[in-house]
């Protein structure tokens, strides 16, 4: 009660924020979940973690609504009809996504909302005005970084109007992506760039790779995780190597021991908030986006995350030396990969019933680490600090991008005078797709707007908080934790050498 | 077999032409401008031995009397450098066109093309012809940054190899040209115009020198004489900077943002379309 009580009075929170905390805090007053002895030591010591879903999953963790189908039939539930030009068209988008909840209670994807929109694309300077409304609203309602648009492959002349209007706004909130594919114009990628050294957005998905594993109708939501649309993903848990390797023996106790047995105490945890949701919660039964044919219970998979490979690999040569050590020395890569494969291999040897979109299997992930990671290095990432030449350092990260279909990435920092240059950039981006990476990101050293570990917060936000200020955006305090533990402000600055 | 002598390559460059490019540089120049920020690239070495007795790692070795320099001890502390009396590096590599080729698989898929700098490297044409011939094979462009001073007309072989050329004029009159770099510029604007005309002229830069150079005389006369040739030319005005200047020869300092700017829109009003400071 007095954790509640402390929420009331936190002058730091909007009420909006309040209401959220309350709300966990009342689901986590109860238990409702069975949890074996050995699955809660693995959470206790933090090897297993659920990523603050909560104790009693009422909805699914990643919603991906499929809004073609909301344009053309409207809603009968939100009382839509459908709309007939931009003004309606955005209206109704931005009611719909006051009803998508998500982990966060806030919608993490917001569609392709280039060909939503392009079609009402008339007369541009009034598109453009629509547009750019559109944005703001939403960087001032959806106050949350993990809410992520999707734009590309192709061309379209509403996808222009959004850079243009990002790079005007230059607020953190959506997230972007271009879905990048061989076909898309070096005009629109050039665009792309141009925008993202200004203000950290968008990113860059590589469209063939994740069109092959999860086909064209695929999302990018949240930080960086592909989903199909019309779905979704029921809950993200994710692996601690970094803290289960210190458990091992040596690295054969690790690999044949210790990672199968921890796989498969997590996949049953899964399996158990999957069924909690499914067969308890009532989210599906329940609500509109089901029945009106947004999202199908078929479309769903579950998200299997780790994170710490990187600190797994040194722990487990004792690497101290930087050549020894994991992103350097072909040993320490060659034992990434291996445990990588025999994450997958483990992971496929499990079969969930409800994930229907995945042949009943959990897709890997690599997590972009929370607030309170201290010495634990996201994913598959080396640690900021320690990293390699920028080509290197992509050539290292295509190793593992195709173990994880549901979402790796790696993000580099600029010296910002790489501006006078996208070109510079654009060349590197093509590059890291040509090599097999699956996601990548830049900004520039002078952004307000930074990518943390995989979403997006304003430099000045986190200023404000740090100074017992209110700001709207939700994420900031985590964007704040992470800058202190994770020192992701020092990502290496990359210039010419 | 043909090799060049190379003082470094930096892998990824986004001041040296197009995109991300691979800039080599090579040894050896024969000009010796007042202003240079890599002197250490004019001569070649004369194996005198003085730069072998400041490396605290030892990786400078004299060999049969030839200096030999170790790479994998080398902490780049530039002490060789500053210790040379002859402007130049014992830091350099002998490559055939097959060890450059092979030194840039690795960022390959990451990179427009290769660009070739200096030192002054037309001194080594030949190797140039090789190496670009190789490079475009990768499907690479091929550029070249020169002072201008070897023609480039006159030779099918060497322009069929090249993309284009960023060329340097220093300065748009004789005497000066002559007491900034030691040479005459006749065949600077020979080449000029000979590059602009078969539109391989990528860019040409003139570095603004306070004190040193006549900057508004200089940016004037050369804005015009290339509006002339072609207006869309990119014509680059760069500012003189002291890090790496041999100050003992040179006294002066960086211009400031209004210089840059009057100067900028001289050659605007000249005509040309795409002025750029750096
Ligand atoms: S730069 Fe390298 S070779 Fe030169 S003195 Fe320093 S360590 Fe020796
Ligand atoms: S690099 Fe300079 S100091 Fe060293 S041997 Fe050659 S000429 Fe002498």
């Amino acid at each position: 009660m007095d954790d509640i009580l402390k929420i009331i009075k936190d002058t730091s929170l909007t009420y909006e924020q309040k209401v959220f905390t309350l709300a966990k805090a009342a689901e986590n007053s109860i238990k409702p979940l069975n949890i074996d002895e050995e699955t809660q030591k693995y959470r206790d010591n933090g090897i297993i973690c659920d990523l603050f879903e909560g104790n009693a999953p009422y909805r699914p963790r990643y919603i991906v609504p499929d809004y073609e189908v909301f344009l053309k039939n409207g809603s009968k539930f939100l009382d839509l009809e459908p709309p007939k030009n931009i003004w309606e068209a955005i209206n109704s988008l931005l009611i719909l996504y006051k009803h998508v909840p998500s982990i966060t209670s806030f919608p993490v994807y917001l569609g392709n909302i280039d060909t939503l929109l392009d079609r009402f694309v008339e007369d541009e300077e009034e598109a453009y005005q629509a547009i750019k409304l559109f944005l703001l609203h939403i960087d001032r309602t959806i106050t949350d970084s993990f809410c992520h648009a999707n734009i590309g492959p192709e061309d379209t002349k509403a996808g222009r109007l959004i850079l243009k209007a990002s790079r005007e706004l230059n607020v953190s909130i959506p997230n972007i992506t271009l879905k990048y594919s061989e076909k898309t114009p070096d005009d629109l990628a050039l665009d792309s760039i141009n925008t993202t050294l200004i203000t950290a957005k968008p990113s860059f998905a590589n469209h063939e790779m994740f069109a092959g594993e999860l086909g064209d109708d695929y999302a990018i939501a949240s930080c960086y995780n592909g989903l199909p649309i019309g779905g979704g993903n029921f809950t993200l848990v994710r692996l601690n190597m970094g803290r289960l390797a210190p458990m091992a023996k040596d690295t054969e106790d690790f690999i044949n021991n210790l990672l199968p047995d921890a796989v498969k105490k997590m996949a049953g945890y899964m399996d158990e908030r999957i069924k909690f949701l499914m067969e308890e919660s009532g989210y599906f039964e329940s609500s509109f986006l089901v029945k009106e044919g947004l999202i199908s219970v078929d479309r769903f998979t579950s998200m299997f995350g780790m994170v710490g490979l990187a600190d797994a690999v040194n722990h487990l040569l004792g690497a101290k030396d930087q050549k020894d050590r994991f992103g350097y020395s072909k040993e320490a890569n060659d034992l990434g990969v291996r445990i990588i494969e025999k994450l997958e291999e483990e992971v496929k040897k499990h079969h969930n019933p409800y994930c229907k979109f995945s042949d009943g299997k959990f897709l890997l992930h690599a997590q972009v680490g929370i607030d309170t990671d201290k010495g634990i290095a996201p994913g598959c990432r080396i640690p900021i600090g320690e990293e390699p030449e920028i080509w290197d350092h992509i050539r290292h990260s295509a190793l593992f991008h195709k173990f994880f279909p549901t979402g790796i990435g790696d993000i580099f920092r600029f010296d910002s005078t790489v501006k006078r240059n996208p070109q510079y950039v654009l060349d590197i981006m093509k590059g890291a797709m040509k090599v097999g990476m699956r996601y990548i990101s830049f900004y520039t050293s002078d952004s307000d707007v930074v990518r943390i570990t995989g979403y997006l917060v304003k430099r000045s936000d986190m200023e404000k908080l740090e100074r017992g200020e209110q700001v709207l955006n939700g994420a900031a305090v985590l964007g704040l934790g992470a800058v202190k533990t994770q020192h992701v402000l020092d990502r290496k600055e990359r210039k010419d050498a | 077999m043909l090799r060049g002598l190379v003082n470094k390559i930096i892998p990824f460059s986004s001041v040296d032409g197009p995109g991300n490019r691979t800039a080599i540089f090579l040894q050896g120049c024969n000009f010796n401008c007042l202003y240079c920020h890599n002197p250490e690239t004019i001569n070649l070495c004369n194996n005198c031995g003085t730069c072998t007795k400041v490396c605290p790692t030892q990786c400078l070795t004299m060999e049969n009397g030839i200096v030999h320099w170790d790479k994998e001890k080398c902490i780049e502390c530039d002490n060789c450098l500053k210790a040379c009396k002859n402007c130049s590096c014992p830091r350099t590599t002998y490559m055939t066109v097959e060890e450059v080729i092979k030194a840039i698989e690795n960022t390959r898929p990451f990179i427009s093309g290769i660009t070739l700098s200096g030192g002054e490297c037309m001194l080594q044409k030949e190797f140039v012809i090789e190496l670009f011939e190789e490079v475009k094979k990768l499907g690479l462009t091929a550029f070249i940054d020169s002072n201008g001073s070897i023609p480039f007309y006159g030779d099918d072989r060497l322009m069929k190899a090249i993309d284009a050329v960023m060329l340097d004029v220093k300065s748009y009159d004789k005497e000066e040209h002559k007491m900034l770099t030691g040479q005459d510029n006749e065949i600077v604007f020979k080449n000029m115009e000979y590059l602009a005309s078969i539109n391989k002229l990528y860019e040409i830069r003139t570095v603004i020198v306070p004190d040193i150079l006549n900057n508004e005389k200089n940016v004037d006369s050369i804005s015009k004489r290339l509006s002339e040739l072609n207006p869309s030319i990119k014509y680059k005005l760069i500012k003189y900077r002291p890090i790496g200047v041999r100050t003992e020869i040179i006294k002066s300092s960086m211009p400031s943002e209004d210089m840059m700017e009057k100067l900028k829109s001289i050659a605007i009003k000249n005509g040309c379309k795409d002025v750029i400071v750096v």
